[in-house]
């Protein structure tokens, strides 16, 4: 009996096949993707990556449903002309709370992954709203939609107690005052802004659309996301050799 | 003795424990709907929650009028020692796949015209590219290419196997709630409502439904297997169940999230950061694989050797390449983060396993164009093997292009670029979309039972004019994608980056037209299919016998 006839026991069995494939198909997952959990160096020790704030939480969540990362990528290649052109490349652990992570597969826009802070946030409001009135070449849309609608952020200090039951270091603190820290955060000066730093170190507080009627839009929120990404990890300190553990 | 104001009951007749069941179960999804609905965070998802009350509504109304309406006793498996097929899922999936094919090409269209120009986005939340792109792709994927899969599969399984499929509500209650699935991701896309996982955007309440849909997709298939008069389990299924039961493991493992509440369409991933990446292309990559590959391979091995009315090329040759193409695929996920923070250990896997998934690839490809020995000339007379064997040597090409983009490298210039999204679509239209229109032209005469196709000229037409289509599309995204690539990471003569990021986007701009051009020639060859598959069904004499297709031969 020659080793092609033994294939006739999957051919037989619908029960058997599927077996077959189960087992097949579950090797080179298991390999690849179980060590990413346990393998130290995986993910760098870094100082300064926390969770984020609950503004910028909200904007994340708009930049998701925008479906920017369609266009833009969140992850800067260490090669040459990347780091060159977009900053530092990305570490594992900049993007370890974000759920799902952003690092994108096309850059029909530049990277995004170090905006924080290279623009202004009028920069940022007058590009969204119409952004050819600052780059005439450019593709994207518009989205000046943005700031004209209020943010809803009622719930969102459940969105952040979701988080923290998968282990993102949410405390209840920061859990319960998450929809204080909303308004604090958007609005400057506000006289609680030391609380929230102490919650949210390096968290920018300020009217980032520029508005004084005191109304928090999708906007604002968007733009204190996108001021915030790639500024928490200090590059001037950090030691990749260190992280070779 | 007349009864007066009911319909007449036949004795005996009993609803069945499916009936009953599945009736019982929509009304309980229909309340809980209402309550969603009515306490719902967001205006999209109480949206959403009422289209999942009205479908539950229509289910057991459905269910209860075709109780109604059927004799005391249900189908019969065999009429004259003939499988009694039950065609009607088949036919519901063929024209659904037809009508969703044409809406995710226009889409297409459109979202390509407005890379080229931006005004076309015109600033509105629901026309924008970052919405629009999501449902294009879901559309043609899981849509087009879904209801192409679940017809020929149901087709198919019923034809090897000699047998009617399992279940009674269970064939209907795939298809339409599968296409009901589509219908609530693409929505979704519209309002906002997305998890933004590539290739798996639907939220936590579509992803449970269409597990279940999935499940049961699954056990229908199988139980249909076990009916079987044949022996051996035909070719075509076994990679049919591969993609079944992969795509509902990859399913499962990508869409690990919590909502924030029963009452909100948001939810979070378990995963975060790297080790999400890594599922998401674990998943994204056996998506091309399983869904795009696996399931596409099984419609070759039916209907290239049914339309050529040859066997299969070498049966030792689909044992090996079958085994090796699905232990190999789930590997090469890591290949879509090259360079990335993913550790190198795991690009380095990745890369490896993606240049040794070419030879089962091409070893599919060898199987399917030499099925053709002996009937080569065919080519000649028959557009509608054109396009099959036209699609099996894109299939080649594309599983070339892989594998090379897969080296470290080349992925280094061609990441992020066009040159990705050229490669797909030289798999997807030349591949997966010729594929399935060989496949629904011969499906489309067998099962509204019809002589022939109502014009082979018009295929014809259809095959030259969506070929030029794809040759315009891939071209010109191959030399976008590489001048980008090259722009992005050259330097002036002092050490500069030469070029700003704009200036790389300017210079797109001639072949985002050619390309948005060259999707025009696509979707018009597609609308010709439309109007000649109707002109079958309308116009084409219907067969005077049944059972006009001889079995399939074996190979040897």
């Amino acid at each position: 009996m020659s080793l092609w006839n033994k294939h006739a026991i999957f051919e037989k069995n619908s029960v058997v096949l599927v077996a077959g494939i189960i087992g097949v198909v579950a090797i080179g997952g298991i390999v690849e993707i179980a060590p990413l959990f346990y393998l130290k160096n995986t993910i760098e020790e870094v100082e300064g990556m926390r969770p984020y704030s609950p503004l910028e939480l909200a904007g994340r969540n708009i930049y998701v449903r925008e479906g920017c990362y369609n266009c833009h990528s969140q992850m800067v290649r260490p090669l040459r002309d990347e780091v060159e052109r977009y900053g530092h490349y990305s570490l594992a652990a900049e993007s370890m709370y974000d759920k799902p992570f952003q690092w994108g597969s096309k850059r029909t826009g530049p990277d995004l992954a170090r905006v924080g802070g290279k623009y202004s946030d009028a920069w940022h409001v007058a590009h969204l709203v119409d952004p050819r009135s600052l780059v005439p070449a450019s593709i994207m849309p518009g989205y000046p939609f943005l700031f004209e609608t209020p943010l809803d952020f009622d719930t969102i200090g459940t969105d952040l107690a979701v988080q923290a039951a998968m282990g993102v270091p949410y405390t209840p603190e920061m859990i319960e005052n998450a929809r204080t820290d909303v308004i604090v955060q958007a609005t400057l000066d506000d006289p609680d802004q030391a609380s929230l730093l102490e919650r949210y170190p390096k968290a920018q507080a300020r009217s980032f659309s520029g508005r004084s009627d005191g109304v928090i839009t999708e906007g604002d929120a968007l733009v204190a996301y996108l001021q915030t990404l790639g500024t928490l990890v200090d590059f001037s300190t950090y030691d990749g050799q260190a992280n070779v553990r | 003795m007349a009864s007066i104001g009911a319909s007449p009951v036949a004795p005996g007749k009993r609803m069945t424990l499916g009936e009953g069941g599945s009736a019982l179960a929509f009304a309980a999804l229909a309340l809980l709907s209402i309550v969603v609905a009515a306490k719902a965070w967001e205006a999209a998802y109480a949206f959403h929650a009422y289209l999942f009350a009205a479908g539950s509504v229509a289910a057991v109304f459905a269910i209860m009028n075709r109780y109604n309406e059927r004799s005391a006793t249900l189908p019969p498996q065999e009429i004259d020692g003939k499988p009694n097929y039950n065609m009607g899922p088949v036919k519901f999936a063929t024209v659904a796949a037809m009508v969703w094919g044409i809406a995710g090409f226009t889409v297409g269209v459109l979202i390509a015209f407005q890379l080229a120009f931006p005004a076309l986005n015109f600033d509105l939340a629901f026309l924008n590219f970052g919405r629009m792109r999501p449902l294009h792709t879901s559309a043609v994927i899981f849509a087009f290419g879904g209801n192409v899969l679940l017809a020929t599969s149901l087709y198919v399984v019923q034809r090897t196997s000699r047998a009617r499929l399992a279940g009674d509500i269970t064939p209907w209650f795939v298809v339409l709630g599968y296409n009901f699935f589509i219908l609530i991701a693409g929505t979704g896309y519209l309002l906002g409502i997305t998890q933004s996982k590539e290739y798996a955007e639907p939220e936590w309440y579509a992803d449970l439904f269409l597990t279940v849909v999935w499940v049961a997709y699954l056990l229908m298939f199988m139980l249909t297997l076990r009916k079987r008069k044949e022996p051996h389990i035909y070719v075509a299924n076994w990679f049919y169940l591969a993609f079944i039961v992969t795509i509902a493991i990859l399913h499962l493992g990508n869409n690990a999230v919590i909502p924030v509440s029963l009452f909100s369409a948001k939810s979070y991933m378990v995963w975060s950061g790297v080790q999400d990446a890594m599922v998401q292309w674990w998943y994204g990559h056996n998506a091309v694989g399983f869904f795009l590959t696996a399931g596409f391979l099984a419609i070759m091995y039916y209907f290239v050797p049914k339309r050529a009315e040859r066997p299969v090329y070498s049966y030792r040759l689909s044992i090996i390449h079958f085994w090796a193409l699905i232990f190999l695929y789930i590997w090469a996920g890591p290949h879509h983060l090259h360079y990335t923070a993913l550790p190198d250990w795991t690009q380095t896997l990745g890369m490896v396993f993606s240049i040794m998934l070419w030879m089962p690839s091409w070893g599919g490809m060898i199987n399917g164009l030499m099925t053709l020995s002996g009937a080569w000339d065919k080519l000649r007379t028959d557009p509608v093997l054109r396009l099959m064997v036209v699609s099996i040597a894109f299939y080649g090409m594309s599983t070339f292009e892989g594998p090379m983009m897969s080296i470290k490298v080349v992925n280094s210039l061609s990441h992020y670029t066009d040159w990705t999204v050229g490669h797909v679509h030289s798999g997807a239209l030349g591949w997966v979309a010729y594929i399935s229109f060989g496949a629904v032209y011969c499906l489309v005469p067998w099962l509204w039972n019809r002589e022939r196709l109502y014009s082979l000229k018009l295929v014809n037409w259809h095959f030259w004019i969506s070929t030029l289509g794809i040759v315009l599309y891939i071209s010109s995204m191959w030399v976008a994608g590489i001048m980008q690539g090259l722009m992005w990471r050259a330097y002036t003569a002092l050490g500069f980056l030469e070029y700003s990021f704009i200036e790389t986007t300017e210079a797109m701009h001639p072949y985002y037209v050619i390309r948005g051009l060259g999707g025009i020639l696509f979707l018009a060859g597609a609308l010709i299919m439309v109007y000649n598959l109707v002109m079958t069904v309308r116009a084409v004499k219907p067969v005077a016998e049944a059972e006009p297709k001889s079995p399939l031969v074996a190979a040897e």
